[in-house]
């Protein structure tokens, strides 16, 4: 994907393999931490930790349900474990021994669910998660961290260890354009601005900030300046920052790689509406599924490039007028 | 003076009049909730009774979490009712609890929470799921290197669960030699006969024969034979073991054998069927008097 080139951004590397190599790192840091595995290490990236700390890394097969509840048990047994798949797979097919293993008993372990979104492309629906956000949202106890570029899939990483309780990370296939530097902040649970303005707050995750950064520059050229809000932590989300940017720019944006139903759309709204009514719209699939492809293609088909950020902000501006 | 024989035969004498009470608790206090699973729990109460009171397992009431302890989990975890009056009579809490089962602000609740009672080690109560939990606990004892040992009941109607099969492979793939298994296999389950529901799933054995496990198959109900058989898995190295223990739903009380279907499955007796049950259950335990 090009993305983030128009406007300036370096290309960086793809979350997940930021996360891989983080992991291995803190493997070193934290002799604690065992990782499990459904045969996808090359493809989650966690193959990194297990070259470096094979006794360690335990490969269940392609079993996602047995390698939720092998993690459940070894943090019952006071390990730090960490279980690894594609986010579709593990979400959809293990979210009973996820509720019944990790959330009901509040339990200390880390899921990682790479190749999320449709800029998973050609690989098709299948493996493209679009559900995951709201299915860990949903559980509670649960943090659910969606870093936007490289920096933020460090810090991510890090953080989640450092978080005692359930936490799902999110982390996508493509290599991602770098919103942040290596010098970036992130506190969890506290929302990044990553753009200032006042006329409108693009409320965005994962590879949607480098997107709405992109929609911003454009709307930029409008006259229009547009706030952008990197919510890395979807949950617990920053009620602050949402109020803030309600109160301040009086209209809301929100941009996921995720169905329309349960993500950060839906999380964000709920606190817009409870505590700083202004109007709001939602770039989000539809509550459809996608197809294989191109992902630049497919973000244009299913409604979620920068061009759909620009349509929908013109249109929320004039009932921000109105209202 | 007294021999080893006599001493042993006295261990088993203890061990029946602990089931005896443990069947009669699970009888008194289902029935006084008015929901639960009575027969379920007493299918295994013989095999529960061994496991805590034969001095199988290493477990301290008083530290819980203790590092070392032998860690047993219900994956059948309708069972509840069987688990806490074996908890309450090893001490990890009051017996007074007892009746409190399934009330709104009670620990013992309906099936087993972690997170609410001392001596769970597992919330269960979604079929399937203990035998993975257990391997994890099995794998960090290894990790840590300790030697405790791992404990894990399911139902034979719960093989139904593809992740039964799963567990199943990945213990046999590292060789978990802490970790038995045992089925409690009382041949019935919801809405029927394990053998109708799912005529290819018994027998047992040879199923787990074929993934490379140390198999052994028991009178579930046969005190001295479920201690010895669990004395003996500890010897056993570098294979999972499981032991396909036949018992029955209802523990053979004829309020239970009235219902062909399911013998009563999720159904407490009524106070009339209770007194029934618990009368048989003292002619069951006659000898021991």
């Amino acid at each position: 994907m090009e993305l983030g080139k128009s406007i300036g951004l370096e290309m960086g590397v793809a979350t997940r393999d930021a996360f891989g190599k983080t992991l291995e790192e803190m493997g070193a840091e934290i002799e604690n931490i065992v990782v499990v595995d459904g045969d996808v290490h090359d493809s989650t990236r966690t193959r990194f930790f297990k070259n470096a700390f094979p006794e360690r890394f335990f490969n269940v097969g392609i079993a996602e349900s047995n390698l939720v509840g092998i993690a459940s048990g070894l943090a019952a047994s006071g390990k730090q474990p960490l279980a690894a798949s594609f986010a579709a797979f593990l979400l959809c097919n293990a979210y009973d021994q996820i509720r019944m293993g990790i959330a009901y008993p509040r339990l200390d372990v880390k899921l990682v669910g790479s190749h999320s979104g449709i800029s998973l492309g050609q690989d098709g629906p299948s493996q493209m998660a679009i559900e995951d956000l709201a299915l860990a949202a949903s559980l509670p106890y649960f943090t659910v961290l969606v870093p936007a570029d490289e920096h933020a899939a460090v810090w991510a990483t890090r953080a989640m260890f450092d978080h005692h309780g359930p936490v799902y990370l999110r982390t996508g296939r493509p290599d991602a354009p770098q919103v942040y530097n290596v010098d970036s902040t992130f506190q969890l649970g506290k929302a990044n601005v990553v753009r200032e303005g006042n006329d409108l707050t693009i409320v965005a995750c994962g590879l949607m900030v480098a997107i709405a950064l992109e929609a911003a520059h454009t709307l930029s050229q409008q006259g229009i300046e547009a706030r952008v809000l990197d919510m890395h932590t979807v949950k617990p989300i920053d009620h602050a920052a949402i109020e803030k940017a309600a109160l301040e720019t009086g209209a809301i944006l929100t941009a996921e790689e995720h169905s329309i139903v349960g993500g950060l759309g839906a999380a964000v709204a709920q606190i817009v509406t409870a505590k700083q009514p202004v109007p709001m719209t939602y770039v989000a699939i539809m509550d459809e599924y996608a197809e294989s492809g191109d992902p630049d293609d497919l973000f244009d088909k299913y409604g979620i490039s920068a061009k759909h950020i620009v349509q929908k902000t013109t249109e929320l501006l004039d009932r921000k007028q109105a209202s | 003076m007294q021999t080893s024989a006599d001493l042993n035969q006295r261990t088993i004498k203890d061990l029946r009049r602990i089931s005896h009470k443990l069947s009669k608790q699970i009888i008194e206090i289902t029935t006084r909730a008015g929901s639960g699973h009575p027969s379920s729990s007493l299918s295994m109460i013989d095999i529960l009774t061994a496991l805590y009171f034969s001095g199988v397992m290493h477990y301290d009431p008083h530290r819980p979490q203790w590092l070392e302890r032998d860690r047993f989990i219900l994956s059948k975890g309708h069972g509840a009712p069987g688990l806490y009056v074996t908890l309450a009579e090893a001490g990890y809490f009051d017996a007074d609890l007892l009746p409190t089962l399934r009330q709104t602000g009670s620990p013992v609740e309906g099936h087993p929470n972690m997170r609410a009672l001392p001596g769970v080690e597992a919330s269960t109560g979604s079929l399937g799921q203990g035998l993975s939990i257990g391997l994890g606990h099995a794998l960090a004892a290894r990790l840590d290197g300790q030697t405790y040992r791992v404990y894990v009941i399911i139902g034979d109607g719960e093989a139904d669960e593809g992740q039964i099969w799963e567990a199943t492979m990945a213990a046999a793939k590292y060789k978990v030699d802490n970790l038995t298994l045992i089925v409690d296999n009382n041949h019935y389950q919801q809405t029927g006969a394990v053998e109708d529901i799912m005529p290819v799933l018994t027998p047992f054995m040879e199923k787990w024969r074929a993934f490379d496990w140390y198999t052994h198959e028991i009178d579930g109900h046969d005190m001295q034979k479920i201690v010895s058989s669990l004395e003996m898995m500890k010897s056993v190295s570098g294979q999972p073991q499981v032991i396909v223990a036949h018992t029955k739903k209802g523990k053979g009380l004829s309020p239970f054998e009235a219902d062909e279907t399911s013998h009563k499955h999720g159904k407490t007796l009524t106070k009339e069927e209770a007194q029934v049950a618990l009368s048989e259950l003292d002619d069951m335990y006659a000898d021991l008097d």
